[in-house]
């Protein structure tokens, strides 16, 4: 078991002829993804990495019986794919693509969740159930599997917090990276109840950045709800006040969205929380050999 | 993106949105013939810097005659204007903004901000103008009125009718004035790809009309490309140099004030590394994201930048291999080392895709002052460690 995504899940990617969604394509394709085709407009009937495309995601869709998409367009047409992937009948995107205006993603998200379609991302990793199937950009032979669920804002720190859980003995269920921008798709609120509800993941690794409330969200709803072993990392304790700090979404602004304030949150709802995100692994091993 | 009140305030001409007539100036004697336009009898001199709180710090001044308009902008122009926001090095004045002088009834706050929450545009008003939002918030939160608009749909009536009612408006001239102009304003907002636009304060004259006193407006960096009016507006005097350079070598740059220079992939990891740094006992002297596309140009630049900080002891970098093959940093790193004059122990740490190939090429490469760091932790108590002794 896992989250969201497994082997057999049937994924299309938007941008497939593009240079990078190309390159990550066949990457996930080698990794086992079960790729079934590709969006293009106008290329429809061509091959690509052995892969039929097609003009819509309608089309797609029809013939391929895809539920997943993976979105690599330029970042002014991402709005346009999301909404389409939606109308279409897309159950979950997962956007790659960073620099997308954020009123585009407030339109978007708004269509999707209309539609009943989640979203990861947008500018994320994307997410990887490890050893079956990924889709994104994470580089696969980091994620042995495992019984640890993680969920992160940052790409890299996704990597170490999983680099670290497997050096220790462990390894992942499923990885979600859902992005560091203003607005996103699923979140700590929606994903931890999933880890929370697989059978397969045993502890959760949770990473977090300054900015926003989503991280005190989460510890509310850690604390009525998830059973699971939680560890937990803040990036930002060091920043400084009223500077973006490389994300769009990581910026301290007045007295909210502190590493502090978010730590103070997680620990009182009974989560590990690791000063440096050098310790998650050694962390992971603590809960999960209690 | 950050501009200017007077740009801020030329954008709200055009949308209809009242402000005081004003021009700007980067001479005492411009200032004098701008006063001399706007025929008085009273004026404001206001200093044009992207941060808040001018007033506070002597930068904005009510003069009465044209000499006074002359002696306020000779004061002002070319002074380093330090507020709440500025931080403590504070920031030069450049550009001055001579505005006619308002009829002031009573001083309001009205601004448009993005609800991450509702993931909405939020209107937020409150009566208490003039004063910093943040405390108001913090001391009487009942008197902020908070109302998202649904893009989908706008700003409707109602919208307007919860923000004329929130601030208690009972005269029905003076309600529909503020509707209006709440109106212009978001339609502004949306049209121009706007992050936030604040009016502190925004003022009712004795005749039930409401002008923009003040003009604060940031825009989404990722819809420049889209509004190349708004892009023009750019100012890069406001900007720091360094942060300004590093963007266009595709990295993302902070200056901190410690002692070790750090040199990451990945946001996240950048933040989590300075932490790391922090914990060790060690200070970081700057936050430094290389992206994901670091190669030996960008990596050389990226040391060029950190060690003209001259309080920099040692270098961390510090590098999660994903896509990014880590023999090819290692490459970049010799490469950056023959470049750039590195005259700081610089600890390395690679980890990721092809990881002992990489520790394998610095081992050859034999470069004097280098260290390898086996993980984060050790390479963040390695920095730590040679800091201190330099």
């Amino acid at each position: 078991m896992s989250i969201l995504v497994n082997k057999d899940t049937k994924v299309i990617v938007q941008g497939f002829t593009g240079k990078e969604g190309s390159f990550h394509a066949e990457q996930c394709l080698a990794y086992g993804t079960k790729i079934v085709g590709g969006v293009t407009p106008t290329k429809g009937g061509q091959e690509h990495l052995g892969k039929p495309v097609f003009n819509t995601v309608k089309q797609a869709i029809k013939a391929t019986g895809a539920t997943v998409s993976m979105i690599f367009v330029p970042p002014a047409f991402v709005a346009d794919a999301v909404m389409e992937a939606a109308e279409a009948g897309i159950e979950l995107a997962v956007i790659i693509t960073e620099g997308a205006p954020v009123k585009d993603m407030q339109m978007a998200k708004a269509h999707a969740t209309k539609h009943g379609m989640k979203t990861i991302g947008p500018n994320c990793p994307g997410i990887i159930t490890a050893e079956e199937c990924k889709i994104g950009i994470m580089p696969g032979m980091i994620f042995k599997k495992g019984n640890v669920g993680l969920i992160s804002k940052s790409g890299t720190l996704t990597y170490e917090g999983a680099n670290q859980v497997c050096k220790e003995g462990f390894g992942i269920s499923t990885a979600v990276g859902i992005g560091g921008d203003p607005i996103i798709g699923l979140s700590y609120n929606q994903i931890l109840p999933m880890f929370e509800a697989d059978p397969d993941t045993h502890a959760i690794v949770m990473i977090g950045e300054i900015g926003g409330d989503l991280e005190i969200q989460a510890a509310k709803l850690i604390k009525e709800q998830i059973t699971k072993p939680v560890v937990a990392f803040i990036a930002g304790q060091t920043a400084p006040k009223g500077k973006t700090m490389g994300h769009a979404g990581a910026i301290v602004s007045g007295s909210a969205g502190t590493a502090k304030e978010k730590m103070d949150a997680l620990e009182a709802a009974g989560v590990k929380v690791v000063v440096s995100p050098a310790d998650i692994g050694k962390a992971i091993a603590e809960v999960l050999s209690k | 993106m950050n501009i200017h009140e007077y740009q801020a305030k030329q954008i709200f001409k055009k949308y209809g949105v009242p402000a005081p007539k004003g021009i700007m100036v980067e001479s005492v004697k411009e200032a004098v013939t701008a006063a001399e336009q706007l025929g008085g009898p009273i004026w404001v001199v206001k200093a044009q810097i992207h941060a808040g709180g001018r007033g506070l710090g002597g930068g904005v001044k009510l003069a009465k005659s044209l000499e006074e308009v002359e002696a306020f902008s000779k004061e002002i122009l070319g002074m380093t204007l330090v507020t709440h926001q500025t931080g403590p090095e504070g920031k030069l004045v450049r550009k001055l903004y001579i505005e006619d002088g308002a009829d002031i009834q009573s001083e309001l706050y009205l601004s448009v901000v993005l609800d991450r929450a509702s993931e909405m545009p939020l209107i937020m008003a409150s009566t208490e103008g003039g004063m910093n939002i943040e405390d108001v918030a913090e001391k009487t939160p009942e008197k902020i009125v908070t109302i998202p608009v649904d893009p989908a749909i706008g700003f409707q009536s109602f919208h307007g009718r919860e923000l004329a009612f929130g601030l208690g408006l009972t005269d029905i001239d003076e309600q529909k004035n503020i509707i209006k102009f709440a109106h212009k304003l978001f339609k502004l907002y949306m049209e121009t790809d706007a992050e936030m636009i604040e009016i502190n304060p925004l003022v009712k004259t004795a005749k039930g009309d409401f002008i923009a006193l003040d003009g604060k407006m940031g825009f989404d960096n990722s819809a420049l490309g889209r509004q190349p009016e708004i892009a023009a507006m750019r100012d890069i005097t406001e900007e720091d140099a360094d942060e300004r350079e590093a963007a266009q070598y595709g990295l993302s740059y902070v200056a901190l004030d410690g002692e070790i220079g750090c040199m990451v992939n990945g946001a996240g990891l950048a933040m989590g590394t300075m932490d790391t740094i922090n914990y060790m006992g060690g200070t970081p002297a700057n936050f430094l994201d290389v992206g994901g596309s670091a190669n030996a140009e960008t990596v050389a630049k990226g040391f060029e930048i950190i060690l003209k900080n001259p309080k920099v002891k040692a270098i961390f970098v510090n590098i999660f291999g994903g896509i990014v093959r880590c023999d090819r940093i290692a490459n970049g790193i010799i490469e950056a080392t023959k470049i750039t004059d590195v005259n700081v122990p610089v600890i390395v740490r690679l980890d990721g895709t092809n990881a002992p190939e990489a520790a394998k090429i610095l081992k050859n490469a034999n470069i004097h002052n280098l260290i390898v760091g086996n993980d984060l932790g050790d390479g963040a108590a390695k920095a730590v460690a040679a800091a201190k002794q330099a």
